[in-house]
C-alpha cells in the first residue's frame, strides 16, 4: 500500500523568517538586457524546509543568489527582502557579508569545485570558524573538528590536513556542510546539493542534512530538479516555472491536489520507482528562453488546458486553500 | 618526485649540449677570427699562425670533441682578444647586468601583477580597456625602439638623464624602465587572464556566501590560484633575466653581460661566446626546473597526482 | 535464438602509474572484470552503477572501441574486435552509440540535416537523392519538422540536439543502440519525451538498447533486463520488476533503497552504505563488495562469488544469497 508523505508543517501560526517580495533580477544591459526573475514573492518559516524545485531557467538558484548579493555588477535586482522582519536589500556589499553565512549560509552543487583546491578543508573550515565565531588559534581548529565530527567525516582529524581533490564527492559536500554549520546560521540554502552526486551518497547527504537541520532547528530551502527528492525533505514546496512561481504548496497537497498544468505536468512525466511501470505522458515543447516568453501564461504554449484568457494575461499567485497559491486561470476562475 | 627530479635535471643537461653544440659549429661555419682579432690588412702567415694558435685549422670534428673534453675538465677556453679566461670575463660582468635586471625584475612584477590584477577587477570598464591597450602596446613595441624613444625624450629632449654609459645611478633609469616595461607588459596581460578565469570559479562563489569581504577573497582564495599559471611566465622572466638585458645594454652601452656577447659574436671570439651562452643556457634551464618544483609546491593537485575519486560518471 | 550481443567473461585491465612517495608504482585498474549478459533483439538490457563502476568502459567493449584484455563480444554471433578494419566498420554500421552530452556529439559546422546524412554518405549507402529521402523520413518521425533541418547545433534545444544524435544513430538502421546517459543532462519534462521516442523507435524498428545510466528511475522505465554494476562485476541481474521490489545482492538493496520516492516515504529502516566505495585499483580477493557490506562472512573475503542463477530470470553474485537458495525454505528477504 502506498503512503502518501506527510510532512506537518508547523501549525501555530508560521514565524516568517525570511520574506522576499517583488524580486526582480535582469542580467546584462540596454539592448541585451534580459530579465530572468519576474517578482517573485516567496516567504520562509523559521525551522521548515521549503523546496523549490523547477527546470532549468526556473530562477530557483538566481533566487537566493540574488537575494544575498553573490551574482555580480552584471546583474540588477531588485525587491524587498526582509530577515527576521529587517530589510537586507540594497545593502553594501560589505554589510551583506555579515550576513552570509552568519544569518544566511548556502551550499552549492558541485563541491569538488566549489572548494578552493589550493588549501587544505581544515584551513577552509578554520577561516569560517574564525570570522563567525571569533575564535582564534587551537580553540578554532578544535571548533572545525568538531564541525567534521558533527557531519560525520571518519577521522576527522587526520582528514583535517587534506586537500579536496584528495577527498571524494561525497566527502566534500560534508565539507561544505560543516562550513555552512560554522556560523550557526538561521536558514540553510541547499542548492541542488545531490545533483552531482552518485545514488548512495546523495540519500547520506540528504540523511545528513535532515539531522542537521532537526539538532540546529535551522531553516532549510532545498533546490532541486528532483522532484522525488523534494518530496522526502521538504513540508513545503514551491514549484517554478520561467522566473515565476506556479505552485506553492504544502508538500502533500502539492503532489495530491496539484492544480497548476504544469505540476500536474512534472508529476506525470517523471518515473517513479513506487508505482507501476507506465507510459510517461510528457509534456510537449520545452521552456520558452528567458529573453522570449510569450506574452500571458509562460506555460501557455505547452498548456493542453489554456484557455483564451492565458495567452493576454499573466495569471498572479492566489490563494485556492489553505497553504496552497496557484498562479493559474483554470484553477483560480 | 624525486624520479621527475632527475630525469627534468638530465633533459636540462640535454639541453645545455644542444645549445652549445648548435652555437659552436655555427659560430665555426661562419667568420674567420683571426681576420676580425688581427686587422684585415695583416699579413697572411701571422693570420695562419694565429689560427694555427688556437688550433681553428684542425678539422671541426676533432676541435668540437676537444672543446667538450676541456669543458669536462672545467677549462672554458681563453679569449682571442685578451687572452685571458673567457669565463672570467663573463663572471666580471655578471654585477653590471643584475644591476639593471634585479631592479627591472621587481619592476615587472610590481608593475604587471598590479596592472594585471586590477584589470580583472574592473571588467570591460574604461580602466580595463586602457590597460589593455597599454599592454599590447608594452609588449609589440620592440625593446631597442623604446629605449632610443625614452632617450630621446629624456636625455636629448628634456636633458633630464644621461643617454649611456654607467657613471652614476641616474644612468640606470632609462636601461632599467626600458627592461622593465615590457615584461610588465605581458605579464599585466596574463596575470588578468589569469584572474578572471579564477574568479569564475566556483569556489570564489563559496567564498563569498561564507560572509568573507571582498578584499580577503580576492587576495587569499583569488590570488593564490592565479598565481599558478602566472608562475610559469615569471619563471621564464627569470631566466631570460641574463640574455634579455642584450638589446637594452647595446642601446644604452651598458658595460654588461649583453654587450660583451654582442662584441664577441661580432669578433667571433669563441670561447667567451660559448661560455656566455653556456651561462645565459644554465640559468634558462635552471629556472625552468625551479618552476616546475614551485608548481608542486604551490598547487597540491600537482603533487598527489590523481584527481578526485567519487564524482558521479 | 542466438542472442545479437553476448558478452563472455569480459575483461578490461589497464596499466597505470600510482604516485607512492617519492616513487611511482605499477597498478593494474580492473575496470571491467569478468562480466557476461546476453542481449536479445529488440530488447533493452539497463546496465546501472555508481561512478568507477565500469558501465562506460564495458559500452566501449562492446562496440569495439577498446580492445579487451580477456573475454570476449559477439555481436551476431561474429566476434568484435577494436581494430579498425574493414570487417570492423561493417559491423559499426549496424550498433551505433548515444551519448551523454548531446553539445559535444555533434559537429558545430554541419545543419542538421547533413548530420543526420553523414553516416549515409560514410558507409557510401545509397544515392543522393534517396538518401536526403530516408534523412527526412526519419526526422519527421522523430518530432524533427522542417523549419528545424537547417540550423546549426547551437540553435538547438537540449532536447532537439539529442534528437538529432539519435537520428543520426539510428539513420543507419542498426540492430543495436548503446545508449551511454541519454538523457542525463536533459530537463526532467524533455527527458520524458525522449524516453518516450527512444521506446517508440525500438517498437517501430526493433532496435535492441544497451542502456546506461547512473538514473535508476529511467533504468527502470526503460528495461527489459537490468543488470547491476559494481568496481567492474555485475552483482545482480533481473527484470526491473523483481530487481526492484525485492533486490538480492546487499549492494542493490542499497542502491534501490536510495532513490527516493514522489508517493512513498522512504523506510527509515533503509539501507545507507557507508563511507565511499574503495578504489578500483586497490583490490583484494574475494568479493568486490565485501567493505561494505553488512553481512560480510569469511568466504567473501576469500573467494569471488560467481553471477550464478537463481530462476529462470535472476541471477545473484553473492555467496548467501546462493546459499539461501539452496535452502528453499529459508524465506529470501531473511537478509533484511
Amino acid at each position: 500500500m502506498t503512503e502518501l508523505v506527510t510532512q506537518q508543517p508547523h501549525h501555530s501560526a508560521p514565524q516568517v523568517l525570511v520574506s522576499l517580495r517583488g524580486l526582480t533580477v535582469s542580467f546584462g544591459s540596454g539592448a541585451s538586457q534580459v530579465q530572468v526573475l519576474h517578482g517573485l514573492d516567496l516567504e520562509v518559516h523559521a525551522g521548515e524546509s521549503l523546496g523549490m524545485v523547477g527546470e532549468s531557467g526556473c530562477g530557483k538558484s538566481v533566487t537566493w543568489l540574488a537575494a544575498l548579493g553573490l551574482l555580480g555588477a552584471n546583474a540588477q535586482v531588485q525587491g524587498e527582502f526582509r530577515l527576521a522582519g529587517e530589510r537586507f536589500d540594497g545593502l553594501s556589499d560589505k554589510a551583506l557579508s555579515l550576513i552570509r553565512g552568519r544569518r544566511i549560509a548556502m551550499i552549492f552543487q558541485d563541491p569538488a569545485s566549489a572548494l578552493n583546491p589550493v588549501h587544505r578543508i581544515g584551513q577552509q573550515l578554520v577561516e569560517a570558524v574564525s570570522l563567525h565565531k571569533g575564535l582564534q588559534g587551537e580553540a578554532a581548529r578544535a571548533q572545525a573538528v568538531r564541525l567534521l565530527d558533527q557531519v560525520h567525516i571518519p577521522n576527522a582529524r587526520q582528514r583535517f590536513d587534506a586537500y579536496p581533490h584528495e577527498l571524494s564527492g561525497g566527502m566534500n559536500q560534508r565539507v561544505m556542510i560543516a562550513m555552512a554549520l560554522a556560523g550557526e546560521p538561521d536558514l540553510l540554502i541547499a542548492d541542488e546539493p545531490t545533483t552531482a552526486l552518485d545514488a548512495t551518497i546523495q540519500a547520506q547527504i540528504l540523511d545528513l542534512l535532515s539531522e542537521v537541520r532537526r539538532d540546529q532547528g535551522m531553516a532549510m530551502v532545498l533546490i532541486s530538479h528532483d522532484l522525488s527528492v523534494i518530496a522526502q525533505e521538504c513540508s513545503r514546496v514551491m514549484v517554478m516555472y520561467a522566473g515565476r512561481a506556479a505552485e506553492i504548496a504544502v508538500t502533500d497537497n502539492l503532489f495530491r491536489t496539484a492544480k497548476h498544468p504544469y505540476t500536474q505536468g512534472l508529476l506525470s512525466c517523471v518515473p517513479d520507482v513506487a508505482s507501476p511501470q507506465k507510459r510517461l505522458t510528457a509534456i510537449p515543447g520545452q521552456v520558452p528562453e528567458a529573453g522570449r516568453l510569450p506574452k500571458g501564461c509562460s506555460f501557455e504554449p505547452r498548456c493542453a488546458q489554456s484557455m483564451a484568457q492565458c495567452s493576454g494575461l499573466v495569471p498572479m499567485l492566489s490563494s485556492v486553500a489553505l497553504d496552497h497559491q496557484v498562479a493559474c486561470f483554470l484553477a483560480t476562475p | 618526485m624525486m624520479r621527475f627530479l632527475v630525469i627534468r635535471f638530465l633533459r636540462g643537461l640535454l639541453t645545455l649540449f644542444l645549445v652549445l653544440s648548435f652555437a659552436f659549429l655555427i659560430l665555426r661555419s661562419t667568420g674567420d677570427p683571426a681576420m676580425l682579432i688581427m686587422s684585415a690588412d695583416a699579413p697572411p702567415e701571422a693570420l695562419e699562425a694565429f689560427r694555427k694558435g688556437w688550433g681553428l685549422d684542425a678539422p671541426l670534428w676533432q676541435q668540437y670533441l676537444g672543446y667538450f673534453k676541456n669543458l669536462a675538465q672545467g677549462n672554458f677556453g681563453y679569449s682571442m682578444r685578451d687572452k685571458s679566461p673567457a669565463m672570467d670575463l663573463v663572471l666580471a660582468r655578471i654585477p653590471a647586468t643584475l644591476s639593471l635586471a634585479l631592479p627591472a625584475f621587481v619592476l615587472k612584477l610590481l608593475i604587471g601583477i598590479s596592472a594585471g590584477v586590477y584589470a580583472a577587477l574592473h571588467r570591460n570598464t574604461w580602466i580595463d580597456r586602457f590597460l589593455i591597450s597599454l599592454s599590447i602596446a608594452g609588449y609589440t613595441m620592440p625593446s631597442f625602439v623604446l629605449g632610443l624613444v625614452l632617450v630621446l625624450v629624456f636625455a636629448v629632449g628634456l636633458g633630464w638623464l644621461p643617454s649611456g654609459g654607467d657613471a652614476t645611478w641616474q644612468h640606470a633609469i632609462l636601461p632599467v624602465i626600458t627592461l622593465s616595461l615590457g615584461g610588465a607588459a605581458v605579464l599585466a596581460r596574463f596575470t588578468r587572464s589569469a584572474m578572471l578565469e579564477v574568479m569564475g570559479q566556483s569556489y570564489i562563489r563559496t567564498a563569498s556566501a561564507k560572509g568573507l569581504v571582498w578584499r580577503r577573497v580576492v587576495l587569499h582564495h583569488a590570488m593564490p590560484n592565479a598565481a599558478i599559471p602566472t608562475l610559469t611566465v615569471i619563471g621564464f622572466m627569470v631566466g631570460s633575466l641574463i640574455a634579455g638585458a642584450v638589446v637594452v645594454e647595446s642601446v644604452f652601452s651598458w658595460p654588461g653581460v649583453g654587450r660583451l656577447l654582442v662584441t664577441s659574436v661580432a669578433n667571433r671570439d669563441l670561447a667567451v661566446v660559448q661560455s656566455l651562452l653556456l651561462l645565459v643556457a644554465t640559468t634558462m634551464v635552471s629556472a625552468n626546473l625551479m618552476v616546475d618544483i614551485l608548481y608542486g609546491w604551490i598547487d597540491p593537485r600537482v603533487r598527489s597526482g590523481q584527481a578526485a575519486q567519487g564524482k558521479k560518471a | 535464438m542466438t542472442p545479437l550481443l553476448q558478452v563472455q567473461e569480459l575483461r578490461k585491465h589497464f596499466q597505470v602509474s600510482v604516485p607512492e612517495g617519492w616513487r611511482q608504482r605499477k597498478a593494474n585498474l580492473r575496470a571491467v572484470d569478468g562480466i557476461s549478459f546476453d542481449l536479445h533483439a529488440g530488447q533493452t538490457l539497463g546496465l546501472v552503477g555508481e561512478s568507477g563502476c565500469g558501465k562506460t568502459t564495458t559500452a566501449r567493449l562492446v562496440l569495439g572501441l577498446t580492445e579487451a584484455t580477456q573475454g570476449q563480444v559477439l555481436f551476431n554471433g561474429q566476434p568484435v574486435a577494436a581494430k579498425r578494419d574493414a570487417t570492423w566498420r561493417a559491423q559499426r554500421q549496424n550498433m551505433q552509440m548515444v551519448y551523454q552530452n548531446p553539445l559535444g556529439a555533434l559537429d558545430r559546422r554541419l545543419n542538421v540535416i547533413s548530420q543526420v546524412l553523414e553516416p549515409l554518405v560514410i558507409h557510401g549507402l545509397g544515392d543522393a537523392l534517396s538518401r536526403v529521402e530516408q534523412a527526412q523520413d526519419l526526422m519527421a518521425s522523430m518530432g524533427l519538422p522542417k523549419p528545424l533541418w537547417q540550423r546549426y547545433p547551437h540553435e538547438l534545444s537540449g532536447g532537439q540536439r539529442q534528437r538529432v544524435v539519435l537520428a543520426r544513430a539510428l539513420i543507419l538502421k542498426p540492430s543495436l543502440l548503446v545508449c551511454d546517459e541519454p538523457v542525463s543532462a536533459l530537463d526532467v519534462s524533455i527527458q520524458a519525451q525522449v524516453i518516450n521516442l527512444l521506446q517508440d523507435v525500438q517498437e517501430r524498428m526493433g532496435v535492441a538498447y544497451l542502456f546506461i545510466s547512473h538514473d535508476l528511475k529511467v533504468v527502470r522505465q526503460v528495461s527489459d533486463q537490468v543488470a547491476v554494476m559494481y568496481l567492474g562485476h555485475i552483482v545482480e541481474q533481473a527484470p526491473p520488476q523483481p530487481l526492484f521490489s525485492e533486490p538480492l545482492h546487499p549492494y542493490s538493496q542499497a542502491l534501490v533503497s536510495s532513490v527516493p520516492s514522489l508517493w512513498q516515504r522512504s523506510n527509515p529502516k533503509r539501507h545507507i552504505l557507508q563511507g565511499d566505495p574503495p578504489s578500483p585499483l586497490s583490490l583484494q580477493s574475494g568479493c568486490v563488495f565485501q567493505n561494505r557490506c553488512p553481512h560480510a562472512q569469511a568466504i567473501c573475503r576469500e573467494v569471488p562469488p560467481r553471477l550464478t542463477p537463481l530462476s529462470s530470470e535472476r541471477q545473484v553474485a553473492c555467496h548467501l544469497v546462493s546459499e539461501q537458495a539452496d535452502m528453499p525454505d529459508a524465506p529470501l528477504e531473511s537478509l533484511a
